[in-house]
């Protein structure tokens, strides 16, 4: 199941942004920045992908800092996995898309 | 000048859309909500256009609080199942989904909540139907008046799953 499926674009983001700690915010900020502002994750989605995530077992929460309040996650080992299979996905539809449209790496 | 005011106004679960665009048409001319209560809401005078008004169905959750207190997110107030938010413009665009799965996750929760209070008011109305005292009638109206708002939030969702097909 987890492999046939492609991953959306908020989940690829929050799991890219999870390969070192970072809390909630952080998150939201990161994919911003990744995607030059195009992707943002609004609160209601973020904080329900990441419920979805830890329940798949593909981020985990960090055991709360003293005195802070915020939550902090991080990827796994199935999550990483998760991320370099759809990088291998993503490859080929670039892949495919440079042959048949003609993509700059064709023209010589 | 008086810089709170209280208008009274009703709008049905199936309009919140509108409801947030009235809200936010409001901070737009100065007025920022700043309290709710049945059919009650209660604004506060800002400078226009300094916070973003959006609503959310969704049960109580103090770590959901918790989290969009970390997404400077203030929390306004609550109204029965709904919650109100507020965020300063400064932090950019605020919207509570950013995209079409969770839209659709959240009509469909109100859509449920709709449902249910409708069957409930048929099954009453049914019952009524065989007192003595015809109210029966009232609840038959209620749960008739729900599922035409069932019908408005499934049309929603159903654009959306439209939506679906073409893109995330």
């Amino acid at each position: 199941m987890d492999n046939s499926y492609a991953l959306t674009e908020a989940v690829y983001y929050i799991l890219l942004s999870l390969c070192s700690p970072q809390h909630g915010y952080g998150i939201m900020q990161q994919t911003e920045q990744m995607s030059g502002g195009r992707v943002h994750l609004a609160a209601g989605t973020l904080y329900g992908a990441l419920n979805n995530l830890c329940t798949k077992g593909w981020i985990k929460p960090l055991p709360n800092e003293m005195g802070s309040r915020k939550k902090e996650y991080q990827i796994t080992e199935r999550g990483r996995q998760i991320l370099s299979m759809e990088l291998v996905r993503l490859r080929q539809l670039v892949a495919n898309g440079e042959t048949v449209l003609g993509g700059t790496e064709n023209e010589k | 000048m008086k810089n709170k005011k209280t208008v009274y106004k009703w709008w049905w679960a199936w309009d919140f859309e509108e409801e947030e665009q009235w809200l936010n048409n409001m901070a737009m001319e100065g007025w920022v909500l700043d309290g709710v209560g049945f059919c009650t809401y209660h604004f506060v005078w800002c400078e226009p256009g300094t916070y973003t008004i959006r609503l959310e169905m969704r049960g109580y959750d103090n770590e959901y609080m918790e989290f969009m207190k970390e997404m400077n997110t203030e929390y306004v107030g609550r109204m029965a199942q709904w919650i109100f938010f507020r965020r300063k413009s400064e932090y950019g665009d605020f919207d509570m989904f950013s995209d079409i799965d969770s839209r659709i996750a959240h009509l469909d929760k109100i859509g449920k909540l709709l449902l249910y209070i409708g069957i409930l008011n048929m099954v009453f109305g049914f019952v009524g139907m065989f007192e003595p005292v015809h109210v029966g009638f009232l609840n038959l109206l209620c749960g008739c008046l729900l599922m035409y708002g069932l019908g408005q939030i499934h049309g929603k969702a159903k654009e959306l799953k439209i939506e679906r097909l073409f893109h995330e």
